[in-house]
């Protein structure tokens, strides 16, 4: 006899969401100038949230304007001042932080649990992290007196709403620069409410402007000419075609892209503590994360047993309602991205890979996907080459060090990766043997402010974090 | 004698460490500034970038495996040989940008002092862009610079000698290897390096120079799939827009030209710009 959880949700009452939102331009709030709106959905009931103003190139113009003008004062301001607003900024986050959990579990589809213990402590943490920078420029080892480049236009994804916000504001205000935030069309509401927040902080108008809106918004901002820095976060097409617009121009650029990351286990790997790890790399946030582990390298010795505790683990893993604290999987954030990982799924069938899931029940309305693991992969399989960003796992196998190494770099992108081995000496060796930015050994998907994140190869460029995160928003 | 004639020396491009005329069996005539016939240089093609790209990818797991130590070693040979044949690259600097003796002599100078400079930051650099990340919980968690991979470097055209050594020394002291193009009209003193670094201990491929058309050898080099970065150093405003358009098929990072003062102290600019920054977490307990 098996006893069901009982229902644990949380409650909806801490957020108050409007029925519509304008853009946040010059510390007001305004509709688009040509009157555009769409409605956000949360993904796991399909209810409509709200409805958010659709910004147009005017609207970029306006917001980038009212950015550079707030440049003059903002980047004059001693860095302590700076770095003051900042721990204003965090603070505010700390006590707003169960509203902001639960309304990005609503806007996005990804657990309380992990929007509460996850998303939101790093959020404040980033704030704090780069207010303490703000007045110790001289020492960050970019020369003294590093200078600000001016406005920063950034653009983030859906995965980590909040949290990519925060790693793209806290720094570029920490450095003296001001900004133009696009969040993404389906989660653009924690933005919005991070206006708000701004607001509650004193925060002087048009330091910080957020304009909802779809992929044309961001076009506009990455090409508009008085954007002095372009920060993006998403595909590595998107990254591309950025990449291709600031060509030639003085703008700088630092991308953050796809990933296709090699978890890595050897036959000396404590089991129970990889199959966490394995889990964590590839059903953390539905597996919408830029570095899951979405790979996975079994040495051939330990497969069947490894294996074994991996379908045992995730049989365990429960999918459905984000509100629902006991909920390990949420919903997938779109239709249409529920699409691309329901047709690269099928290409893995299609292709000779054979899919195991679960029996799981997915909820009646909403975007749900099962987590799935494929065994029988190859190298050639689409499954194994392209980011699926959804919840599903690539088994493939080596024999050697040396196979793991060749199989895990053998990809275009460039990310992360994980080790999972007790011995000190092959995981060092391994590591710098891996073509990626970030490497988890006995652990995975660690995020710290402190910690330097970002990719090789067609992941892109920059980091972000750290001392070095703070060289994208300094003239050096 | 002053009747004695003299042996002419027929310059070849450097790939993987060997002395190949273009395969196109192409030639360019270059001349000094009163126009007087200097050598043929080679005109590198197409198939000869991809080849010094190749030879560069080769080259790189074993100059990128080497020791720091190594490297700066290597680095540090290089200019003693040099400093054996100053005389011989202060004609060649003399002839190809139409100076005195004197200035090019001064040029020849710096560019030794400025490879031993960058010779040193071998070991050196990793402790200045990398370090312990102090993370919020039981995690060591270190970052470190690694090199990029293969860069294309365009050489800047107004600097044949000094400009040179300072975009090549600082790309290959991390452990990157390199393809670089010589400055178009004055190539010589570029292809007599090629023959220093030959002598050196350098090992063969981690730099490749080729003498020619900037433009026509830097299209290929900035759409070449297995090129990770592109220093624009000799490209006019026209040419470095179409190469970083280019370049973002494969998100090559790009150094983009601007005025620099040759003579000058670097900062660590062309240094850090071919550098990743690896960072490596693992638990802590016992």
């Amino acid at each position: 006899m098996t006893f069901d959880y009982a229902p644990a949700p949380e409650s909806r009452a801490v957020v108050d969401i409007a029925p519509s939102y304008g853009l946040f331009i010059d510390g007001e709030f305004a509709p688009a100038s040509d009157g555009k709106a769409f409605k956000t959905v949360s993904p796991s009931s399909e209810e409509a949230l709200s409805e958010v103003a659709q910004a147009s190139a005017e609207d970029v113009d306006r917001a980038v304007r009212a950015a550079r003008k707030a440049f003059e004062k903002w980047s004059a301001l001693p860095g302590a001042e700076r770095a003051k607003y900042l721990f204003r900024i965090a603070r505010i986050i700390q006590e707003r932080s169960r509203e902001l959990a639960v309304l990005e579990s609503l806007d996005n589809g990804k657990p309380i649990r992990e929007s509460r213990d996850a998303d939101l402590p790093l959020v404040a943490a980033h704030f704090f992290y780069y207010a303490g920078w703000a007045d110790k420029l001289d020492h960050a080892g970019y020369g003294p007196n590093p200078r600000p480049l001016g406005v920063a236009g950034q653009v983030i994804p859906w995965n980590f709403p909040l949290l990519m916000l925060a790693w793209k504001i806290a720094p570029a205000l920490a450095t003296g620069n001001t900004v133009v935030l696009k969040p993404a069309e389906t989660t653009p509401l924690s933005a919005l409410f991070f206006a708000d927040i701004c607001r509650q902080a004193g925060l002087p108008k048009g330091v910080v402007n957020i304009l909802t809106g779809d992929g044309s918004t961001g076009a506009a901002l990455v090409g508009h000419p008085d954007v002095d820095k372009v920060a993006f976060t998403g595909s590595t097409e998107v990254g591309k075609a950025i990449a291709r617009t600031v060509a030639g121009t003085d703008k700088r650029v630092t991308l953050e892209l796809g990933g296709k990351a090699a978890n890595i286990v050897f036959d000396d790997a404590p089991i129970d503590q990889a199959v966490e790890g394995i889990v964590n790399g590839i059903f953390f946030n539905q597996g919408h994360v830029c570095c899951a582990g979405s790979r996975l390298l079994v040495q051939e010795s330990v497969q069947d047993e490894l294996l074994e505790a991996l379908k045992r683990r995730m049989r365990t893993l429960r999918v459905g309602d984000p509100l629902d604290k006991n909920t390990d999987i949420g919903a997938i954030n779109s239709a249409e991205q529920l699409a691309r990982i329901t047709a690269l799924a099928d290409a893995g069938e299609a292709e000779g890979a054979e899919r195991w899931a679960p029996d799981c029940e997915l909820p009646g309305s909403g975007y749900w996907f099962a987590p799935t693991l494929f065994t029988g992969v190859t190298q050639a399989h689409r499954i194994a080459r392209e980011e699926i960003f959804g919840p599903v796992l690539s088994v493939l196998t080596f024999r050697t060090p040396a196979e793991a190494v060749e199989k895990a770099n053998n990809t275009p992108y460039g990310l992360s990766a994980g080790i999972w081995t007790e011995k000190g000496s092959r995981m060092l060796w391994m590591a710098s043997k891996l073509r990626a930015g970030v490497i988890w050994s006995n652990t995975f998907n660690k995020f710290d402010p402190a910690s330097p994140f970002g990719g090789y190869k067609e992941s892109g460029f920059g980091r972000e974090g750290g001392r070095h995160g703070l060289e994208a928003y300094l003239n050096v | 004698m002053s009747d004695r004639l003299s042996v002419l020396k027929t310059y070849k491009l450097y790939v993987g460490g060997k002395f190949p005329r273009s395969e196109s069996g192409r030639v360019y005539e270059v001349t000094d500034s009163k126009d007087r016939w200097l050598a043929n240089a080679p005109l590198a093609s197409r198939k000869d970038a991809r080849d010094a790209v190749v030879a560069a990818r080769k080259a790189f797991g074993g100059w990128s495996g080497a020791t720091a130590y190594n490297r700066g070693q290597i680095l540090y040979r290089v200019a003693e040989m040099l400093e054996g044949r100053r005389d011989q690259f202060v004609a060649e600097v003399a002839d190809a940008e139409g100076c005195s003796k004197a200035k090019a002599a001064a040029q020849v100078d710096a560019a030794i002092d400025r490879w031993v400079w960058y010779a040193g930051w071998s070991d050196k650099v990793a402790q200045i862009a990398g370090g312990a990340n102090p993370v919020a919980g039981p995690y060591f968690n270190m970052s470190a610079p690694e090199p990029t991979g293969v860069v294309a470097v365009l050489a800047p055209q107004e600097s044949s000698f000094l400009g040179l050594v300072s975009v090549v020394a600082p790309a290959i002291v991390t452990g990157n290897t390199v393809v670089v193009v010589a400055a178009q009209d004055a190539p010589l003193p570029a292809l007599s390096l090629a023959e220093v670094l030959a002598t050196s201990d350098l090992p063969g491929g981690v730099v490749n120079v080729l003498s020619g058309r900037t433009a026509e050898i830097g299209a290929p080099l900035a759409a070449h799939q297995d090129v990770n970065a592109i220093d624009l150093a000799g490209a006019d405003a026209g040419l470095a827009k179409e190469l970083e358009t280019a370049a973002a098929d494969n998100l090559k990072r790009v150094l983009r030209p601007g005025a620099v003062d040759w003579s000058a102290v670097p900062g660590t600019e062309r240094l850090l710009s071919f550098l990743e920054t690896k960072t490596v977490w693992h638990p802590m307990g016992v």
